[in-house]
């Protein structure tokens, strides 16, 4: 039987049953567009956390005081990060720039105008670390950490906020009872999820230091820039080597603090958006599951309504094979189409539903996978049915009305 | 009743015995039926309903497997093959007729026409269904699908979808009985020409007029054949003439 014209009857029986065939192919066309949209969804959630990783500067590591992997209680003997051990990451062979950080979230002021954001203080590396730039102005100084100068590098943001359409330049901005002099503007990088980076104010980290954290020694934490033509692992583990040492840990202690570097948080952000997709996928995959069901059923509900069809086919010379394959295509057809449907659908949803702040993002690979899955539920589910018009008797099948 | 052995019959039946059971009762369809057709014959198989014709009718159409027999259809040996290897031969050697005509509903007189081709991968079954479609005298209506068609005209697609394989009997099983007197006549006539053509044809029937239209007329009662009428030709013509 030439496969062209067990086609064209497949089509035709369908397009004489047309609302049944649309009923039958609703069922992929939603748990397609359902795939393809969730797929998209997760994948576009997963680049949006890349996007913001990468964002945060390139071949960076970050040195944090606590080490998450040990007891909360432990925590509060650690010992804390000092200057001291931001100075001697700046001896590591392979690191170029280091800054300390330390943090604090204010109320900012510039005449009755006011804002909260993030105070952070750092050295004059840290725009070169984080991939910052000036949009007016210039970036404090060695010589100002050294003075401890009361300046200040704001956020785009924060300009806003503070100044509406003024130039900042100059004007001098109140944290606390402190004043700082505005004499950069960053230019603005776009919201990270939970953190803005066009919302804050750099200070130089010996004036945070000393005019807002209380001569507090303890530092928030140390990022570091790795050199581009250096791997990144043999510069953590020196660092983690140094600190040690400096910390007085001895073999077998817990490190007291935390180094995780870029490449460790886009593994981590890979493998949430990897999840994330695959769950949402998984769960709409339950909907194609639900269209093969439905499609079993009419094609049951089929064979028995062509009883005698497949009787004058029998009689006629029509083998098992033919029988099983005729109804195999058609099944196949009904869930391919529907899921050639399906997949327009999804592919429009993902591009106009947009979830929070990021919207789907479609792949071919799938689309490809959506429609090889559905042709296999086509095969999968049609073939009982397939298989028990195929084994009927010609005698019964021609006398049946 | 005498039959004369002949090894080089187009189809020979030695010792046919089907059995059914009903329930508890066990019916015997075919009591040790013996039949042999020559090629070019017209033969009629009558009898009322339950004698066991329509048992005969599926055995020789090879729709059905028996008890003990035999059973060879153009020096092939049937009675041990099953399933795909009868199709084969159906779709081969036989060519169907049913009461109901039995086309396909949605394809057109031609399509009907060429599916037993399609099934055996036949190049050029366009051409050989246009010809089978000629034959019967529906060349003006081969793209007409049967519901546009009348019961005369559905019955002469039916033939020419039989006599398309080119296959070594043609069945017909009550080919007149959903068919007014005169387009049964017709059907008939068609028949007859075919025949003519060196066609063998075996109608199963319980119309009287329609088995003395054959050259043959095999009796049935209760699985068994009770006798063979030789209708000659003469008589035959009388018929076909008196409608």
């Amino acid at each position: 039987m030439l496969l062209w014209t067990t086609i064209k009857i497949a089509l035709r029986s369908m397009l004489a049953n047309k609302l049944r065939a649309i009923l039958t192919m609703l069922g992929m066309i939603i748990g397609v567009a359902a795939v393809i949209a969730m797929l998209a969804l997760g994948n576009g959630a997963k680049s949006r956390i890349l996007g913001w990783v990468s964002r945060m500067g390139k071949n960076t590591i970050t040195i944090f005081p606590h080490n998450p992997k040990m007891p909360p209680v432990l925590n509060g003997s650690a010992e804390p990060l000092t200057l001291g051990d931001a100075e001697a990451m700046l001896k590591i062979p392979g690191v170029k720039y280091v800054s300390p950080v330390v943090t604090s979230s204010d109320p900012v002021k510039w005449g009755t105008n006011e804002t909260y954001c993030n105070i952070i203080g750092c050295a004059s590396t840290y725009i070169i670390i984080h991939d910052f730039q000036i949009q007016s102005g210039h970036m404090f100084n060695d010589f100002d950490a050294r003075d401890r100068s009361s300046v200040a590098v704001i956020g785009p943001e924060t300009a806003t906020r503070l100044f509406g359409s003024q130039d900042p330049i100059g004007h001098t901005i109140t944290v606390r009872t402190e004043r700082f002099k505005v004499i950069g503007v960053l230019v603005p990088k776009g919201r990270q999820g939970w953190f803005d980076p066009d919302n804050q104010v750099l200070l130089p980290y010996t004036t945070a230091m000393t005019k807002l954290m209380g001569r507090a020694v303890a530092l928030n934490h140390i990022d570091m820039q790795v050199d581009h033509a250096v791997d990144l692992t043999p510069v953590q583990e020196k660092a983690e080597q140094v600190l040690r040492i400096r910390h007085s840990l001895i073999q077998g202690d817990e490190d007291d603090f935390w180094i995780s570097n870029q490449l460790q948080v886009i593994q981590m952000a890979n493998n949430i958006g990897g999840a994330f997709t695959m769950f949402l996928g998984s769960v709409a995959g339950i909907s194609l599951l639900v269209g093969g069901i439905g499609i079993m059923n009419i094609m049951l509900v089929t064979v028995t309504e062509r009883t005698r069809e497949i009787g004058i086919r029998k009689a006629i010379g029509a083998r098992r094979r033919d029988i099983l394959r005729q109804f195999l295509i058609e099944s196949m057809l009904v869930s391919l189409m529907g899921g050639l449907i399906g997949v327009a659908v999804g592919v429009v949803a993902a591009h106009y539903v947009k979830f929070r702040n990021f919207s789907g993002q479609v792949e071919p690979h799938m689309v490809i996978l959506a429609l090889s899955i559905s042709a296999a539920i086509g095969i999968f589910f049609g073939y009982y049915p397939a298989r028990r018009a195929a084994g009927l008797n010609p005698i019964e099948a021609l006398r049946y009305e | 009743m005498v039959e004369l052995k002949n090894t080089s019959s187009l189809l020979e039946i030695r010792g046919m015995v089907k059995r059914y059971t009903l329930g508890e009762t066990e019916v015997l369809a075919l009591n040790r039926v013996d039949l042999t057709i020559e090629e070019g014959d017209m033969v009629a198989i009558t009898g009322p309903s339950g004698s066991g014709k329509s048992t005969l009718m599926n055995i020789l159409g090879c729709l059905d497997d028996f008890d003990a027999g035999t059973y060879i259809i153009s020096g092939e040996d049937v009675s041990k093959l099953s399933g795909d290897k009868l199709a084969n031969i159906r779709n081969r050697l036989i060519g169907f007729v049913f009461q109901n005509f039995n086309l396909l509903p949605r394809l057109s007189a031609l399509e009907n026409v060429e599916l037993p081709l399609l099934y055996s991968a036949n190049k050029d079954a366009k051409a050989a269904a246009r010809k089978a479609l000629e034959a019967v005298g529906l060349a003006d209506r081969m793209h007409h699908e049967p519901n546009q068609l009348s019961g005369g005209q559905r019955q002469r697609v039916a033939i020419a979808r039989a006599i398309v394989t080119n296959p070594a009997i043609i069945l017909a099983d009550e080919p007149t009985g959903n068919l007014d007197s005169r387009v049964g006549k017709e059907i008939l006539e068609v028949f007859h020409q075919i025949n003519d053509q060196g066609r063998t044809i075996v109608i199963v029937t319980h119309d009287s007029t329609v088995a003395r239209h054959c050259r043959r007329e095999v009796q049935i009662r209760d699985g068994q054949i009770v006798d063979i009428v030789e209708h000659n030709r003469s008589a035959r013509e009388l018929v076909a003439k008196a409608g």
